[in-house]
């Protein structure tokens, strides 16, 4: 690289070269190695890793035992707590019994799928329509480009949650407080993940339209659009079934859907009502989930063969 | 189609330190067939833009029958791209687009805001873009994406967008240089028809010195940034190009791999 190394003869110098590099690398590796283990243990620490606990033995007697292997034991507990009783001679009875607010529950399952559905609408309409501003390559000016990248950063970095709490002080508690939340955390979201489709696009299309007299918008419709559309399909269907599992909880502060039943199992403590909210809430996720993916391949095939 | 004159005065545009295109000054008569000639690098790209309006130059002034082209903005800056079609040596085609709408793309400058977004053309808008696509035996492709025909269908398919501009001066930035000899010599061809049956103004990049004496009326010669030539193809002889690349030059343009010629051109 260096013109010293014009002296030695080509292959002494690569040898050299290559000690050097390997060295080099060895280094970084360790020094990173030992950055990465020294956060570990930190963060280990602060969360209570090693923390010690005092447990109660079978013959009565108090003893300090290390936290973890005193806890696993309780999720047991935990979830035989939440199995309801199904005996064979009876078991429609019981399986009735153990979903006995289905009605109320179906309702409101129904209720979360249209929350998800909502809001996956309003914010792919938002995230859209801010992806080509927010994206580098074809914001107009540095301006218009600072201020979607930070509106799209404030609306995905609050938790959907947090801005249910918000939104159910605004618009009293109910679905309408859940799809705004989850709109405006998914436009964040979304927004941010199309306009890193749009910067990857080719830009030749919209020169094309451009030179032809396109306006930006033009640009836009003609030169972008076509090109980034299956990418954006793919991305809203696998935001939908994040939405979905949102919308399930979000109910727990009020802002409407399957949630506010998990809050209520919770505090009465009905523990065989949640393995069945949470059965219902499995089954549909596993089904949405499974029929998006379906769309989201036969989208990118076509895309593919395009 | 339109009888004006295209100046260049001065023109210049500086990258940084390197001037790409420097002190240019040109009048282009209406009607001439315009071959501008220069290795990578020259300014002829440049200065092809410059006179679109993709890039603003740094000094100097283009003028278009009196009108300064230097000083238009939005609407009018629009209209003039519209007016000066270009064509791209990559074709810059909507690949995901059928062939049709890329033509129609042509007409974007006389829609408003709404009937572009939802791209409602007008049958009488269809029927241009259909007969433009006649006129480069395109037709029964017009249904075809553009991103699925051959280089040479793409070119053409980029001249009838260009044809549809109703365009006053026509551009062309290396436009058979991505082709085989073949479709060099069809694209170079639709040129020169357009040229002489429209009448109207074309001004072609070239890097080979073959397909710019076959087709050009002029051919002006670039090399950083300036015109070192202007002249009829008759004029630039050898002993010219010699004089003003150097022999290494020479043979340079005459072997450059692509060009209208079908045969290999063997070198003097």
């Amino acid at each position: 690289m260096t013109l010293t190394a014009d002296t030695l003869p080509p292959i002494a110098a690569f040898d050299r070269d290559f000690a050097l590099q390997r060295r080099r690398a060895r280094i970084g590796w360790a020094v990173g190695s030992m950055l990465f283990f020294a956060a570990f243990l930190l963060s280990a620490q602060l969360s209570d890793f090693f923390k010690v606990t005092q447990v109660t033995l079978p013959d009565g007697t108090r003893a300090d035992r290390w936290i973890v292997p005193a806890g696993i034991p309780r999720l047991g507990e935990y979830v035989a707590k939440t199995i309801p009783t199904l005996r064979l001679d009876s078991f429609w009875a019981d399986f009735g019994e153990w979903f006995w607010r289905w009605k109320i529950w179906l309702r409101l399952l129904v209720e979360t799928v249209l929350i998800a559905f909502m809001a996956t609408s309003l914010g792919v309409i938002g995230g859209f329509a801010l992806s080509f501003p927010a994206a580098r390559n074809l914001a107009p000016n540095t301006w218009v480009l600072w201020f979607s990248r930070r509106y799209l950063e404030i609306a995905r970095t609050v938790p959907d949650l947090v801005w249910a709490l918000i939104f159910v002080f605004c618009f009293s508690v109910g679905p309408l407080a859940g799809v705004l939340a989850i709109a405006v955390h998914a436009t964040g979201a979304l927004g941010k993940l199309y306009s890193e489709v749009n910067e990857n696009i080719d830009m030749r299309p919209l020169e094309g339209v451009k030179a032809a007299g396109g306006s930006w918008f033009d640009q836009i419709r003609y030169g972008a659009v076509p090109q980034v559309l299956p990418n954006i399909i793919s991305y809203t269907l696998l935001r939908f079934e994040i939405n979905v599992r949102s919308s399930s909880i979000i109910g727990y502060v009020g802002a409407g859907g399957l949630g506010q039943e998990f809050r209520e199992a919770m505090s009465l403590q009905e523990y065989t009502d949640l393995s069945a909210l949470f059965l219902i809430i499995f089954l549909t996720v596993i089904a949405i989930d499974y029929g998006s993916e379906k769309l989201r391949h036969r989208i990118i095939d076509m895309g593919q063969s395009a | 189609m339109s009888q004006h004159a295209l100046t260049l005065s001065g023109l210049t545009k500086t990258f940084g330190d390197t001037n790409a295109v420097h002190n240019v000054s040109l009048e282009i008569e209406p009607g001439q067939f315009v071959g501008v000639i220069g290795r990578s690098g020259a300014g002829k790209s440049t200065l092809l833009r410059l006179l679109n309006r993709l890039i603003d130059p740094s000094d100097g002034s283009v003028s278009f029958g009196g009108q300064e082209i230097t000083a238009l903005r939005g609407r009018a800056l629009r209209q003039w791209r519209a007016d000066c079609a270009m064509i791209f040596q990559q074709f810059n085609l909507v690949d995901r687009l059928d062939v049709l709408t890329n033509v129609l793309i042509g007409r974007l400058a006389h829609h408003g805001f709404l009937s572009s977004m939802t791209m409602n053309f007008s049958d009488v808008e269809r029927t241009m873009a259909i007969q433009a696509l006649d006129r480069l035996d395109l037709v029964p492709q017009a249904l075809q994406r553009a991103g699925t025909l051959s280089g040479g269908q793409q070119q053409r398919v980029a001249i009838a967008k260009a044809l549809v501009q109703q365009p006053r001066i026509m551009l062309a930035d290396e436009p058979i240089a991505s082709l085989d000899p073949a479709n060099a010599t069809k694209v170079m061809d639709a040129l020169a028809a357009i040229n002489s049956e429209d009448g109207l103004t074309v001004l072609v990049n070239l890097h080979t010195l073959d397909t710019a004496r076959a087709y050009c009326d002029r051919i002006i010669a670039m090399r950083a940034g300036r015109v070192m030539f202007d002249g009829t193809a008759a004029q630039l002889t050898d002993g010219v190009v010699r004089d003003i690349y150097g022999t290494e030059g020479l043979m340079e343009f005459n072997e450059a791999v692509t060009s209208t010629a079908a045969r290999p051109h063997v070198t003097a």
